[in-house]
């Protein structure tokens, strides 16, 4: 049941067969149960030729009416049929004119359709192959940028290395006490259940000492921070890209590198390894908890077989470690950042192709590094 | 003043990718002009800007600062060059990290090597130039959008340099504001004969301060009138005589 003040379409033939008179009544808006246009789909066929409207009856209109209205002119044209909006209210004919007046544009390159699977694989690694020598001239930069350092040519502010530091360090520093806790928790029930077979409890202190020095403290380090600083690095670069900041810095010949990423990246290749130590500390804590609680083990006893099985080899492996995860971190995030489109978006994309970039390379790095110091017998 | 022009274009044809924006630009800039490169939206003005400021390298084509090639010219050479150019970014393009007084202290550090407190002493003068005295210690966030384009319009002053390179200098800003910074870019002229180069599509500084100028069509892609706009308002071919009566003219 329709209410008084709801919309009334009518089709009447004209006096010749080859005109129809479309009549529009009552109240046609936006916010109704509209007809689409395609409803009369069937009835713009020959014999019609010409379409006219009648809106006398009309009492209420919005764009509603315009969306109608233009739908069948849209369609009236693409058959070849003259369409007379003179029965139209003004405003209704004013605004449809203006509508019409610029013929929708055929964009070059906004062509591309939805793309087949096969397609898809194959920009992607185009994508990625176009990626590679981007990167690789960002690490030269990067690299040119460590020289002048080195050679006191190089120019930054002592105040931002500062704030970075002080901003990857102590500020990480509660996050990295709960998860190396907590890892080196679960390192220790792992080894304990294991070594209770054959009766070397004791050896859950190497087990933690060793596996988190050299290996899970640098790790979770690296992705603790990559997540935190990684992604902020590459924010902080993205948004100076969308306020030209980093072009005022080009044209007044200051190079950003040097400015903007050298002191992130001395900050985390210097924090990282900071943090690693911190971290293998606590995660070592955590293991001696657990062998006090289910071996009953003596703090003195953990204590100097832990001293026992580390040595400062262990150390320079964990060490050395942090220290390229770190600059792994600074390298993805600032180079997503200064790849970083001009739009809000683009931030987003870029922190978070920053940790992904980070997480990818950190594993890659972790391997090579294991199996290298394996093969030295380091 | 000797023969060479200051700024020369010569066939510059800027394109991202396959897409030319602009193609066969070709004009001179003389020394203590106002030279207006005008345009409506998506013509290509800021593109063009950033291939004179050294941002983007033109798809062919060279821009010639007295006579020196700056696209072809050694790393070395183009940062001198550089050192004579100031830029207005549209945003103000502050360094969000920095004070205003550290903004505009930067550039004088980083090419004078001046004691701090001289460089304090410019950076005073140069803020209370765009009459933000006592704003040193801000950050830029703290700023309206007004004051960011003053203070950028401050650190491009910063160097006192030949050529002045301003981005869309009144948008966003009120009419009575940007009439201020109008004729504060012309005061620049008048007193340090500074050349400046303002990108804009803003009638009422393109007719008020502008004494040269061209006008980049986007349906050619290439330039379609030059020389005062004022000219080029009575003489010139019909897209821009309706773009500078905001089609008034047919």
């Amino acid at each position: 049941m329709r209410s008084e003040a709801a919309w009334q379409l009518d089709l009447r033939p004209a006096d010749d067969p080859e005109t129809l008179i479309i009549a529009l009544a009552r109240r046609w808006r936006i916010d109704q149960d509209l007809p689409a246009a395609d409803t009369l789909n069937d009835r713009l066929d020959v014999p019609v030729r010409h379409v006219r409207f009648d809106a006398s009856a009309l009492t209420d209109w919005d764009s509603g009416l315009l969306t109608f209205v233009s739908g069948i002119s849209k369609r009236c044209a693409d058959r070849g049929i003259a369409v007379d909006s003179s029965g139209l209210p003004p405003g209704a004919q004013r605004l449809l004119a203006m509508a019409a007046a610029v013929p929708e544009q055929k964009l070059a390159g906004r062509d591309k359709g939805p793309q087949g699977p096969f397609a898809q694989v194959g920009t992607a690694t185009l994508e990625f192959f176009r990626g590679a020598p981007q990167m690789l001239g960002f690490l030269g930069e990067v690299t040119l940028s460590l020289l002048r350092l080195v050679s006191g040519r190089a120019r930054f502010r002592a105040r931002d290395l500062w704030l970075e530091i002080e901003e990857v360090g102590p500020r990480a520093l509660p996050i990295v006490s709960v998860i190396s806790f907590l890892v080196g928790l679960i390192l220790a029930y792992l080894g304990a259940d294991q070594l209770r077979l054959v009766g070397a409890q004791i050896f859950i202190a190497d087990l933690v000492a060793i596996g988190m020095v050299r290996e899970i403290a640098a790790l979770m380090t690296g992705v603790i921070i990559a997540g935190r600083t990684g992604a902020a690095f590459a924010a902080q670069l993205g948004t100076m890209q969308v306020n030209e900041e980093i072009d005022a810095y080009q044209t007044l010949g200051i190079s950003a590198i040097d400015f903007l990423v050298l002191p992130r990246m001395l900050a985390l290749m210097l924090m990282v390894p900071l943090l690693t130590l911190y971290s293998a500390f606590i995660g070592m804590l955590a293991g001696l908890l657990v062998s006090l609680t289910i071996f009953d083990t003596g703090v003195f006893e953990y204590y100097t077989e832990t001293l026992r099985a580390l040595t400062f080899q262990q150390f320079g492996v964990g060490l050395s470690k942090g220290m390229v995860y770190g600059a792994i971190i600074a390298f993805a995030g600032c180079l997503r950042g200064m790849q970083c489109g001009r739009s809000a978006e683009a931030v987003g994309h870029a922190a978070t192709s920053a940790v992904v970039t980070a997480m990818l390379l950190i594993t890659i790095a972790a391997s090579i590094m294991t199996i290298v110091y394996y093969q030295l017998g380091i | 003043m000797n023969g060479t022009p200051h700024i020369e274009v010569r066939d510059l044809t800027m394109a991202y990718g396959d897409f030319v924006v602009q193609r066969g630009l070709d004009f001179v800039v003389n020394k203590g002009d106002i030279f207006v490169v005008m345009g409506g939206n998506g013509c290509g003005k800021t593109t063009l800007m950033r291939a004179l400021v050294g941002l983007q390298r033109p798809a062919a084509g060279s821009v010639l600062y007295s006579g020196k090639d700056f696209w072809n010219a050694a790393a070395e050479t183009q940062r001198q060059l550089k050192r004579r150019l100031g830029i207005l970014f549209q945003g103000g393009a502050l360094w969000s990290s920095l004070t205003l007084a550290e903004n505009v202290a930067l550039p004088i550090a980083e090419y004078t090597g001046l004691p701090p407190a001289r460089v304090n002493e410019i950076v005073d003068f140069k803020l209370a130039l765009v009459g933000l005295a006592g704003f040193e210690d801000f950050y830029p966030s703290e700023l309206s959008g007004g004051m960011k384009k003053r203070a950028g319009l401050a650190r491009a002053m910063a160097l006192d340099p030949d050529i002045l390179v301003i981005d869309e200098p009144s948008s966003g800003l009120d009419p009575l504001t940007a009439r201020r910074l109008d004729e504060l870019i012309m005061e620049l002229r008048d007193s340090l004969g500074t050349t400046i180069v303002v990108v804009t599509h803003e009638l009422a500084s393109i007719l008020s301060i502008g004494n040269n100028s061209i006008y980049l069509d986007s349906e050619s892609h290439t330039m379609i009138a030059t020389g005062h706009p004022q000219d080029a308002l009575k003489n010139g071919p019909p897209e821009v005589r309706r773009f500078l009566s905001r089609g008034a003219t047919t």
